[in-house]
């Protein structure tokens, strides 16, 4: 209360001050006692807090009006405008708040949740121990998470101080300049092996048209149509492994853009159709016409679908047609959309199954070369479903086809 | 910890509280060794290797520590239900953790005779999804040993059983390479090895997730369906 009063005074010093100096003035040139401005700055005082009083309603005097926003500023809605991971937490390490970020990057953080348990990692235990010991006020440490997506932090944690119990975790996301730095290695490594083997073809091919083939104008027709081929397939592998890079620059989904699904899988059967009438294939909807929405990215989500809906009509090519349905699942006790490709040829064997999400892992690499195949496919499939928080299965029976099913949360 | 009920005695609400930090510090150390494990065979980094096999001793030593204070708060508290489960519970999770930590200076151990001579990455590439794999469901295990929601721990069987097919694959696709190439014998029989560490260490995650079980519920995990791992039947092809 007196603090308060205080505050009032302390906001309204400069009337104050003026206010007394004109008493004291007027008071001494007029060479009357002490005793009468004494009272009277008592009687300016009463005054000012009684104006101030009227200020604060009336909502005048923006200083006034923003300290008092701020002392009013509930610390969750602080936390919650913050864009980093930021959680609050009390002297036995239990969560106390998270902000919404937290929630999105590590998951569930209930309120009493134990920070030790959850972050296991060494040097954040160590980071947590010495904060709450009180033997450093504040400090930080880098923190990477391997799974399920590759992540990289600078946390500080530091005591709030100020009379407050609690303590600070704030994460302050580093992936995208250590992904960078892992991208382009691993481009470079996974580029060169892949796009050695067609640059090793074209050279042959160059120094036999040069040598024993220089007057062969057969042969000349033939190798310049291998040639060509071989220049496609690397610049397929190179759309890919972009497209790959990209979507490793940027792991998080951008919240809150929804898909209908139904559209996005008859753009996809629209764009494929033709291939399919290639290979002497049908493409069956066997899906109804109302719209189904998920939380997603429509252009990703596309690529899902076209890759799978393109391997189908390429591996599947005997069974003479493909169908694209949608159903309902669940994973544990959240709802699903689950969008299935079945093909009816020859199928995958199940020695093959869990591993045909891995980089350039081919099943039969003939026939993947024939395919135009560049082993990428399926890797982006997961890649984009791991960002949705979805996952891919995979079903299959040699002889009877495969189904990949794509199991995306509902809400 | 807040989710258990207090009891009259705070000192005690402490050292329970106390065993399942250390749990958890464990946990995160038994994590990063597998982690840098499988970093130091993929990368040919002996000195990192080194380093995996020296942190073992932390898992150890940790072990230790848990029984001998587990044994204390037993014998001074006489603790009932719930509360024995719990101290129970930190002495097998912990011996689990201290394997998972031999596993991974197993694995360490055979960096070198993996990498002396030249791979082809192609031979890391699976055993790098496997770990992925079993370091996935090493992560959610304990995150469920801190949230308690064992109401989710369904997924540990799904993922145990890709564990054990990935695992078959790996199997078969060694076994394919030792065929092609006698000088691959070595490396590649080492690298079976690593993979079954690598199995073994998602199999005691799967132990962890039935001993939370039994800890919050006191109930056992629903029966376990019939194993998949079906490297018992796989022979050369021919």
């Amino acid at each position: 209360m007196i603090e308060a009063l205080w505050r009032k005074l302390w906001r309204h010093r400069r009337l104050l001050g003026v206010g007394a100096a004109a008493i004291v003035a007027a008071h001494l040139l007029a060479g009357w006692s002490v005793v009468v401005p004494a009272g009277l700055c008592v009687l300016l005082v009463a005054s000012v807090l009684v104006v101030g009083e009227g200020e604060d309603h009336a909502g005048e005097g923006a200083g006034s009006a923003m300290a008092d926003d701020l002392q009013r500023l509930p610390a969750e809605h602080l936390a919650a405008a913050v864009a980093d991971p930021l959680i609050l937490f009390d002297r036995t390490a239990s969560v106390v708040h998270a902000n919404a970020a937290a929630f999105v990057a590590f998951g569930s953080m209930a309120p009493g949740l134990s920070l030790p348990l959850k972050f296991r990692a060494p040097e954040m235990q160590a980071l947590l121990d010495a904060v709450l010991s009180g033997s450093a006020g504040a400090g930080s440490i880098d923190y990477a998470e391997k799974l399920p997506m590759e992540r990289a932090y600078r946390v500080s944690a530091s005591a709030i101080g100020h009379g407050s119990p609690l303590y600070v975790l704030i994460f302050k996301d580093q992936s995208e300049t250590r992904r960078i730095d892992r991208m382009r290695a691993d481009f470079i490594a996974n580029a060169s092996h892949e796009l050695r083997t067609p640059l090793a073809s074209i050279a042959g091919f160059i120094e036999t048209l040069r040598g024993p083939a220089r007057d062969d104008a057969a042969a000349r027709e033939q190798f310049l149509q291998i040639m060509q081929n071989q220049t496609g397939r690397m610049a397929r592998l190179i759309d890919d492994l972009l497209s790959l890079s990209r979507l490793e620059m940027k792991p998080y989904l951008r919240p809150g853009s929804r898909v209908d699904l139904t559209a996005t899988l008859k753009a996809v059967i629209d764009t494929l159709t033709p291939l399919a009438r290639d290979n002497g294939l049908v493409i069956e909807r066997e899906f109804a016409d109302e719209p189904k929405e998920v939380p997603g990215d429509r252009d990703e989500l596309f690529q899902v679908f076209e890759n799978l809906l393109e391997n189908a009509c390429k591996y599947g090519q005997s069974g003479g047609r493909v169908t694209v349905s949608i159903g309902a699942g669940h994973d544990g006790p959240e709802p699903t959309v689950d969008v299935t490709v079945r093909d009816f040829g020859p199928g995958i064997a199940e020695e093959h199954i869990p591993r045909v999400t891995e980089r350039f892992y081919r099943i039969d690499p003939q026939t993947s070369r024939a395919q135009k195949g560049t082993g990428l496919g399926l890797s982006i499939v997961k890649h984009i479903l791991t960002r949705h928080n979805g996952r891919l299965s995979i079903q299959s029976e040699p002889g009877k086809g495969a189904a990949f099913t794509v199991h995306l949360p509902a809400n | 910890m807040s989710m258990q009920s207090m009891h009259i005695v705070s000192a005690y609400d402490e050292e329970l509280a106390y065993l399942s930090r250390r749990i958890a510090a464990m946990g995160g150390h038994a994590e990063r060794m597998v982690e840098q494990a499988l970093a130091a065979l993929v990368n040919a980094d002996a000195g990192l290797a080194q380093k995996v096999i020296a942190d073992d001793a932390v898992l150890d030593e940790g072990q230790r520590e848990i029984d001998e204070k587990a044994i204390v708060v037993i014998a001074r508290r006489q603790p009932m239900a719930t509360d024995l489960r719990e101290i129970i519970g930190a002495i097998r999770i912990s011996a689990d953790l201290e394997r998972v930590g031999d596993l991974a200076k197993n694995i360490a151990k055979r960096v070198m005779a993996v990498t002396g001579s030249q791979q082809p990455s192609s031979l890391f590439r699976g055993i790098e999804a496997l770990s992925d794999l079993a370091l996935t469901q090493l992560k959610d295990v304990l995150d469920v040993y801190a949230t308690r929601a064992v109401e989710r721990i369904g997924f540990v069987r799904d993922r145990d059983d890709q564990i054990d097919a990935m695992y078959t694959s790996l199997f078969r696709e060694l076994l394919t390479y030792m065929m092609e190439d006698p000088r691959n014998i070595t490396p590649c029989t080492h690298l079976l090895f690593c993979a079954k560490n690598v199995e073994r260490i998602g199999d005691h995650a799967t132990n962890i997730a039935e001993t939370i079980y039994h800890i919050v519920t006191g109930e056992q995990m629903p029966a376990e369906r019939p194993k998949g791992d079906k490297t018992d039947r796989v022979t050369a092809p021919h």
